[in-house]
């Protein structure tokens, strides 16, 4: 199988060029954001607010880590599952927003936004935190620090493996691969 | 009467909360890469290797498996011939979870109300549940149980009518609907009988049985296999990406029931099945 290197931010069009079921390694940085920091986020923008990171073209991780030990950068970082952060995405899409990191479904409202601006949607391998904490090289605190472990951190990865599971054109890798799968059978 | 210190049980809960959640069961990991082994999809078997490289890795650095590191269920066996002295069964297992958490660097998942939402900071309280059982000893199982997998959890109070047949049809419904959403592959837990609240408490048990041991009911252990491979057959694979490795265990366990009755609840486990037992 082939390996795409993508370097994040991602622009519009990379995100479009990208397919369902690539297999990616992700480099560059990326934001965190999970359940509590969503809800901030929308509610600032709600109220007219500047986010407080460049969201255009930015990468949102779904992740709380655990906290670092001594010498470590972060502690073990592996995704959540996504469909909690479904109400808040459609609008950070729409603010400049071109990829989101996370597992498991999304809703069609989400799927919508992802075709209609540009975005990706990545796998990451659930319970696979201690290898994905190995591919983080720098964790800095960015806001929102009171929510602990889901506090927004901008974090500077270095060949972190994703797979590319929804498309820009709506392509679904966890219906085509389970298709494929029982195909072969 | 056998005295047990209050203060013994704290340092164990604190030193289980610490391992389980950087060591998997050596039953859960030997199944991962026994299913490694028999995986005929190729994408599916490379997520297995990873998720055997992650195992390692946690393993070799003492770090968590996964970052969920849950909210801390706790299973108490308490012989009624002993006797907890120098503080409460209760305040001694939470104290341990407390110290393991915050000292392990583990996660703190637990917020104090559910509307609220305030975290505790300290992953307390544990969801505790106790039987009293003869002897003299207490047995700890402490299960640090991650939410993605408890979110995909089902119960239903079918009527009798519904019989085995329906039981196992929501059974296989319950992880097609959960799909990748659980961290598959997932161990299920079906409790099936009893009441409402009964219900859900056998299947927390089931989940929290190691995954390489059969009911002891010839019947439940045959439903047990059958369930397994009509759930592996649904192709869903490690992480929803497609492939056998669905699942790698189906645990039931049952209890009596009314005569109107027939209860059955689906917990679900992620592959980081973590779970272990010490007895004092």
């Amino acid at each position: 199988m082939s390996v795409k290197n993508v370097t994040a931010p991602i622009t519009r069009d990379v995100a479009r060029s990208l397919r369902a079921g690539d297999a990616v390694l992700l480099s560059g940085y990326i934001y965190t954001a999970r359940d509590a920091a969503h809800a901030r986020l929308i509610e600032l923008d709600a109220k007219g607010g500047a986010m407080p990171f460049e969201i255009k073209d930015s990468v949102i991780y779904y992740v709380g880590p655990t906290p670092a030990k001594p010498g470590h950068v972060i502690g073990s970082a592996g995704p959540t599952t996504s469909y909690r952060m479904d109400a808040y995405a459609p609008r950070l899409i729409e603010l400049g927003m071109t990829g989101m990191i996370g597992k498991g479904k999304r809703s069609q409202e989400v799927v919508d936004s992802m075709k209609k601006y540009g975005a990706v949607y990545f796998g990451a391998i659930g319970g696979a935190a201690a290898l994905i904490a190995k591919r983080i090289t720098a964790c800095e605190p960015v806001c929102y620090e009171d929510l602990g472990a889901e506090a927004i951190n901008r974090l500077t990865v270095k060949d972190f493996p994703v797979t590319v599971v929804i498309d820009s054109l709506g392509n679904n890798l966890y219906e085509t691969g389970v298709k494929e799968y029982l195909a072969g059978l | 009467m056998r005295e047990i210190q209050a203060s013994s049980i704290t340092d164990k809960v604190r030193e289980m909360c610490i391992s389980a959640n950087v060591v998997l069961p050596g039953d859960v990991s030997a199944r991962i890469k026994a299913c490694h082994d028999s995986e005929p999809w190729p994408g599916a078997k490379d997520t297995l290797a990873k998720l055997i490289e992650n195992m390692n890795i946690a393993r070799e650095d003492s770090v968590p498996i996964c970052q969920d590191t849950g909210l801390t269920w706790v299973g108490v066996e308490l012989g009624q011939d002993a006797h907890v002295v120098g503080g409460g069964l209760y305040d001694a297992i939470n104290e341990g979870v407390r110290r393991g958490y915050v000292e392990g660097y583990l996660r703190k998942s637990v917020v104090a109300d559910p509307l609220r939402r305030k975290n505790t900071g300290d992953n307390t309280p544990a969801v505790i549940s106790v039987e009293i059982v003869p002897g003299d000893k207490l047995a700890i199982t402490v299960g640090p149980k991650g939410a993605g997998s408890e979110n995909m959890s089902r119960i239903a109070m079918f009527p009798p009518s519904k019989g085995e047949k329906g039981v196992k049809e929501f059974v296989v419904e319950s992880v097609a609907i959960a799909g990748p959403n659980p961290c598959p592959p997932i161990v299920v837990g079906v409790g099936i009988g009893g009441t409402f609240d009964k219900v859900a408490l056998l299947a927390k048990k089931a989940v929290m049985r190691p995954v390489d041991v059969r009911s002891g009911d010839p019947y439940y252990a045959a439903m047990e296999a059958e369930l397994l491979d009509r759930v592996n057959a649904l192709g869903i694979g490690p992480q929803g990406f497609g492939g056998k490795t669905t699942a790698l265990a189906v645990n039931i366990e049952t209890w009596p029931t009314h005569i109107a009755c027939l209860p059955v609840a689906v917990n679900i486990n992620c592959h980081v099945a973590r779970h272990v037992t010490a007895v004092l």
